[in-house]
């Protein structure tokens, strides 16, 4: 039979898996498209990295982003202060579509990648498995926090020829969140999830 | 392209579907309306259903609406000195002016270049791929890539807007209020996402494919 076969996401092409050396890319011969890449330790890090990632958008929701400083009066705003305030301005899906890229959506994205990573990593497979995975890669374009934290930058560059600006908790949070979730898009290897998924539910159908 | 190109088969050509949400391979049922991957339970198609026409749709739509995005305020400021309106393309002047010019270009690329690039190279693939050409398949498919990649950063000038509006509520200095052209700015992001999710890179490779059997 040979290694097994895959199929090029971007043209179709249909190539034989070939080992990686570690931390090797396969590439399409035809298209150049990324294949498959060698992730050392996928599932320790990736879980190491959800875990951190869940705790600093917890943060990063909980405090205020900015703060206005004028007249001896601060004014902060939290990030769902923003999405509140656009809804109360009658911009409803605009408020809606500020939600759904920065709070709803990477929100499912890391809670979908603890539920899957967690009970794996420790020899379980959790229920719905393939669901909540479908739901993963349909979520994942559309978090867009290394979007909002450029925004965020140029609110600030912006307001503060207006008044004092005083760079709030969740700035930092965020900005720490963006590293951390890029650090995770480069770690997650879905390869592996199902590999170690696909052994886990042939030892459940055995015992 | 040489020699290789005659051992070159897609999964296509022998039947095989690739799951888009797992990468699987599995065999095409012969007359099932309804395929799904074995192994996640996607719904499988051997193309992206009705691509080229879903993405036109989305990719005028978008089109149509980049013109309010551009023309009508994002923002209006009223203060006891009067009221002013916001598009765009001022919030650009006004940093370029104000000496800030790399916010200026930042947001020049990514709120007015970026958006338009966009509509323009998918517009491209779309023609490309209905008139079956054979043109350059490896530079589209890198523009494809690129239309995926960059599209997401035109989201800024929604997030400034948002964060602006919420914090300067002072009433009696300024208030700055939400102006229609955001709405409009975010409907273009949204549709031209959609419209490159719905395009499917693999029919820029079929003529070739599919040409000669």
């Amino acid at each position: 039979m040979g290694a097994p076969l895959v199929a090029c996401h971007e043209c179709d092409l249909l190539q034989r898996e070939v080992p990686l050396p570690a931390g090797g890319v396969a590439r399409c011969v035809r298209c150049g498209a990324e294949l498959y890449r060698d992730r050392p330790h996928s599932l320790d890090r990736a879980l190491a990295l959800t875990a951190g990632a869940l705790l600093l958008f917890a943060i990063a929701n909980s405090f205020p982003i900015l703060g206005l400083a004028l007249q001896g009066q601060v004014i902060n705003a939290t990030l769902y202060d923003t999405v509140d305030r656009l809804w109360d301005e009658d911009m409803k899906p605009v408020a809606a579509l500020v939600f759904a890229t920065t709070i709803a959506m990477p929100a499912l994205e890391l809670g979908a990648l603890a539920y899957l990573l967690a009970p794996v990593r420790f020899g379980r497979l959790p229920p719905h498995f393939a669901l909540v995975f479908r739901v993963l890669q349909a979520v994942r374009p559309w978090g867009m926090v290394e979007v909002l934290m450029l925004g965020v930058l140029v609110s600030l560059v912006k307001l503060a020829h207006l008044a004092g600006v005083v760079p709030g908790v969740a700035l930092w949070s965020f900005g720490a969140l963006m590293l951390v979730m890029a650090a995770l898009a480069a770690v997650f290897d879905p390869r592996a999830l199902w590999d170690r998924a696909a052994s886990l539910a042939k030892a459940g159908a055995a015992r | 392209m040489s020699r290789a190109d005659f051992d070159l088969t897609t999964a296509a050509q022998i039947g095989l579907l690739r799951c888009h949400a797992c990468g699987q391979l599995s065999r095409a049922a012969k007359g099932a309306h309804e395929a799904r991957c074995p192994r996640c339970g996607a719904a499988l198609h051997l193309r992206k259903p009705a691509s080229v026409q879903r993405s036109w749709a989305l990719l005028v739509a978008a089109m149509i609406l980049y013109v309010p995005a551009n023309v009508l305020p994002m923002m209006k400021t009223s203060s006891l000195f009067g009221s002013q309106s916001d598009t765009i393309m001022s919030g650009v002047v006004y940093f370029w002016t104000s000496g800030s010019w790399y916010l200026a270009l930042i947001i020049f690329f990514a709120s007015i270049m970026v958006p338009l690039l966009k509509m323009m190279a998918l517009a491209l693939l779309l023609v490309s791929v209905q008139r079956r050409s054979r043109w350059q398949p490896e530079q589209r498919a890198r523009l494809y890539r690129l239309v995926e990649f960059v599209g997401r950063w035109s989201m800024l000038d929604i997030y400034v807007v948002a964060v602006i509006v919420a914090l300067v509520q002072l009433k009696a200095l300024a208030t700055i209020q939400p102006g229609p052209g955001a709405a409009a700015f975010g409907a273009v992001v949204v549709l031209t996402m959609f419209a490159a999710m719905a395009f499917d890179p693999r029919l820029i490779w079929d003529t070739r494919d599919f040409s000669h059997g």
